[in-house]
């Protein structure tokens, strides 16, 4: 069933087909990226309440939504990589948790920004900043989880089992504000019912999101390339690419 | 399937549920301790099926809306006095200090500080809830009949148009 599949577990295919992919998708990232955020910043009608301090939405919701998507295709990645141990997919493992470390940076500190005119405090232990806040320790230990072995092939599979157990915060997260009573407000888009955001606001903030998607695959595409070149560096295939330049 | 695989894919799957099911137990088990504020009605009736009351003098905090006409302010000093409601009984709450901007009477707040008697905190912390609706002032205008105020014009009671308070509104 799954045998087109397999061609895309040989590194070579892999890395080739990722160099052919990077550059469109780092065009198409940048250019949603610019339209989204200029969009949302600048010619976004203010808020009936928050004014323009609600402006940080365009950036803080993206990345917050992507930190969950990246982690999602990490622990994927990570399934993957334990039970049939395809290298590219731990590899792969290794090559989100800092793209969602940095998301998930990007989300907490654009919250407490946002969080200190609004509600009058950078911090509240409430749950969803504290999952949210569990999310970025949990990449912190992928990273360091899968650098902690002399033998790099064991610290992947470590890195792994964390990035596939670290799962359950997902649900945690996303359900935090209707499972207890929290500071940060209820899903606007992320639920199944109308957004609970004017059309105006909706669009450009729909078109960052799609942008933090894309500029999540081509970094993955790019780090991916520099983990397949230093795990197969003596590799007949990778010799005559060096050779051939 | 390859035995090795399938035996790797169901030690992976019986480790996920068995820890899915460990923090699923405990998050019910801290359940009460993970909410952040105590709201108007649990702080009077109890909390949770025993109805576990809190006492006075204990550091808490409580989380409601702000009813309509209660905000009184002392001319002379930043106390302020309010009173909070989400379904049932009112709660009110003395402060001094400065309010955040988003405060106003309507408004969900969430208040740190220490119990007075059965329904009195005094608060040492007044943080202003929002809810996740966004949109711009004319359509709240036409929709809600709440008219924009910029924050820094908010103190006064510029904004006593906006619709009655409905505290069955929201998770207050």
């Amino acid at each position: 069933m799954f045998n087109w599949l397999h061609p895309f577990a040989k590194p070579e295919t892999v890395y080739h087909l990722c160099g052919r992919l990077y550059p469109w998708l780092m065009a198409l990232a940048v250019l949603l990226l610019l339209l989204g955020n200029i969009w949302g910043l600048a010619f976004t009608p203010p808020d009936y309440q928050q004014g323009d301090s609600y402006r940080i939405i365009h950036i803080h919701v993206p990345s917050a939504i992507m930190s969950m998507g990246t982690y999602s295709a990490m622990a994927i990645a990570a399934f993957i990589a334990l039970v049939w141990q395809v290298k590219i997919a731990q590899w792969s493992v290794l090559a989100l948790a800092p793209v969602g470390a940095v998301y998930t940076a990007i989300a907490l500190i654009t919250g407490m920004a946002w969080g200190k005119p609004m509600w009058g405090t950078w911090w509240v232990w409430d749950a969803r900043l504290t999952s949210e806040l569990i999310l970025l320790f949990l990449y912190l230990g992928v990273i360091a989880l899968s650098g902690a072995f002399s033998d790099r092939q064991t610290g992947a599979k470590a890195a792994s089992l964390l990035a596939v157990i670290g799962v359950i915060n997902l649900p945690v997260i996303h359900f935090s504000v209707e499972w207890w009573n929290t500071l940060h407000q209820g899903a606007s888009i992320t639920k199944f019912a109308k957004p609970s955001i004017d059309p105006s606001m909706l669009w450009p903030l729909l078109i960052s999101i799609l942008a933090f998607k894309v500029l999540m695959l081509a970094l993955l595409c790019l780090r991916l390339r520099n983990a397949i070149l230093l795990n197969e560096q003596h590799r007949p295939w990778v010799k005559t690419l060096a050779g051939g330049h | 399937m390859q035995p090795r695989r399938q035996k790797r894919l169901f030690a992976v799957l019986l480790v996920i549920g068995l820890l899915t099911g460990a923090v699923a137990a405990m998050l019910y088990a801290l359940q009460q301790n993970i909410d952040l504020f105590y709201t108007p009605s649990q702080l009077v009736d109890g909390l949770g099926k025993d109805k576990v009351k809190p006492q006075p003098g204990q550091r808490l905090r409580i989380g409601g809306m702000v009813v309509k006409g209660s905000v009184k302010r002392d001319p002379d000093s930043l106390k302020v006095s309010f009173d909070l409601v989400d379904t049932g009984p009112l709660v009110t709450v003395i402060y001094e200090g400065i309010l955040p901007d988003l405060f106003r009477e309507g408004q969900g707040i969430v208040a740190q500080g220490v119990m007075l008697d059965a329904t009195t905190i005094a608060a040492t912390e007044v943080l202003a809830k929002h809810d996740e609706e966004y949109m711009p002032p004319e359509v709240a205008e036409a929709l809600k009949g709440i008219r924009h105020v910029p924050p820094s014009q908010q103190q006064s009671s510029a904004q006593q148009s906006g619709t009655e308070a409905k505290p069955a509104e929201g998770r207050y």
